[in-house]
């Protein structure tokens, strides 16, 4: 478990590996939605939790093709699939690797990206902290979403579409936890939820992603 | 001819009784019967597209038999396909080593030595030729640990002296109490019954019902 582990995370640093995708495609939406705004400050400050978390979620979603699909085609998955390591393990080895190099870096990356949106002080330390408890739902998610497209040639839309609303309740409670903080209200019942939703997603979809492809690689 | 100290399962043989298998929902072949005791190399041989493949991904547990059984195959499979799994962006050491871990082993030396690897250990494999990454995909079957290898077409792309390096680790296992399941065309010169698959042709009309993907 541990070497697959830190395989993934040496791909994905090494050349090629798709590090920093993400966190760029983060970094061009923040930079440019002032830009397509305009030059209001006090709608920017509004807007800014929003514009944060969706592009995290949008960047998370660019890298989730590669998650299994690169596995799969050269072969890997199945004979890992024939190896000691349970399909579930596996899965949620992989997601947690996923995590580390695109998920962890957009947590990161979010306080300093809120200065150009012109984020309300008060936000910064919750906005970090929906990130960081909702990102691992959404590299699970996705992990599950990559098993069900496993095996299917340029499945990246699929895979979007069928992702897609299985993030929006991550989306909403941790936009709406940042939105409270940045307003200066209780941002704890959204945490709260987000923080649920979460375990819930790590507790069941491990499961369903390994059945899913244990289907999938017949 | 029986080493228990490096783990092999001495004594089992894969059973596969009455199995039929089939791709996507189409049944491919039935009835096939074999047992491979530890020691032995049955080789398996048929035409393109007879089944080979399937049945080899059948008893290495990828696939669910459409019917019939198969014994005496969990965790004992090393499994070898087409595809070898490497990471270009590994070494030649690095990708071995995770195959190692994987299987709980740690020791890749008599791998690399088997397959003349030795020299390539710090090249990445994305710079190998296909008969090197051949070669390290074969290594990886040393360093698993397991006793029934089960093979699909093994050496494609190898030349006539990679061949005889593979026919030795095929040899050398044999010796210590494995077994192995081969499709190939060629002759490796092991001591081995071959059985032809082509005989076990699926009747079109035993069609599966249509839920099979769900099962």
């Amino acid at each position: 478990m541990r070497a697959l582990f830190f395989r993934d995370l040496a791909l994905a640093l090494r050349a090629g590996g798709g590090f920093g995708l993400g966190l760029a495609f983060f970094l061009i939406v923040v930079v440019l939605v002032p830009f397509s705004v305009g030059p209001q400050s006090a709608l920017l400050t509004q807007i800014a939790p929003g514009v944060l978390w969706l592009g995290a979620l949008l960047a998370c979603l660019l890298s989730l093709d590669r998650l299994l699909a690169v596995d799969w085609e050269d072969g890997a998955l199945d004979l890992l699939a024939t190896s000691p390591l349970p399909l579930e393990g596996i899965v949620a080895v992989k997601a947690a690797a996923h995590w580390v190099t695109t998920g962890l870096p957009l947590v990161l990356a979010a306080p300093v990206l809120g200065v150009l949106l012109n984020l309300a002080p008060s936000g910064y330390g919750v906005l970090v902290l929906s990130l960081a408890l909702g990102t691992p739902a959404l590299s699970m998610i996705g992990a599950f979403g990559a098993a069900l497209t496993v095996g299917i040639k340029r499945g990246g839309l699929l895979l979007s579409l069928l992702v897609l609303p299985l993030y929006v309740p991550t989306l909403i409670f941790g936009a709406e936890a940042a939105r409270r903080a940045a307003q200066g209200l209780d941002p704890s019942t959204p945490l709260f939820l987000l923080a649920g939703i979460t375990l819930a997603v790590l507790a069941a979809m491990p499961f369903a992603a390994g059945a899913v492809l244990r289907v999938n690689l017949r | 001819m029986c080493l228990r100290a490096i783990g092999y399962g001495c004594g089992m043989e894969l059973k596969v009784t009455d199995l039929a298998v089939g791709r996507g929902g189409a049944p491919v072949l039935a009835g096939v019967s074999f047992s491979l005791p530890g020691g032995q190399a049955l080789v398996l041989r048929g035409p393109n597209g007879s089944g080979k493949t399937t049945l080899l991904r059948t008893v290495a547990g990828l696939q669910v038999p459409m019917a019939g059984q198969v014994h005496g195959a969990e965790d004992r499979i090393a499994y070898a396909a087409h595809a070898d799994g490497l990471k270009a962006a590994l070494t030649v050491a690095e990708n071995l080593r995770f195959w190692a871990s994987v299987f709980g082993q740690s020791d890749i030396a008599p791998a690399l030595a088997a397959f003349d690897l030795e020299d390539l250990v710090e090249r990445r494999a994305g710079q190998l030729s296909a008969g090197q990454k051949r070669r390290l995909g074969l290594a990886r079957l040393m360093v698993t640990g397991r006793d029934v290898w089960v093979l699909d077409e093994p050496t494609v792309s190898l030349d006539a002296a990679s061949v005889a390096l593979f026919a030795d680790a095929v040899r050398g296992h044999l010796a210590r109490g494995g077994s192995a399941l081969m499709a190939t065309h060629i002759d490796l010169g092991i001591e081995a019954e071959t059985l032809d698959v082509s005989g076990f042709r699926a009747a079109a009309a035993q069609m599966a019902s249509t839920d099979e993907a769900f099962l």
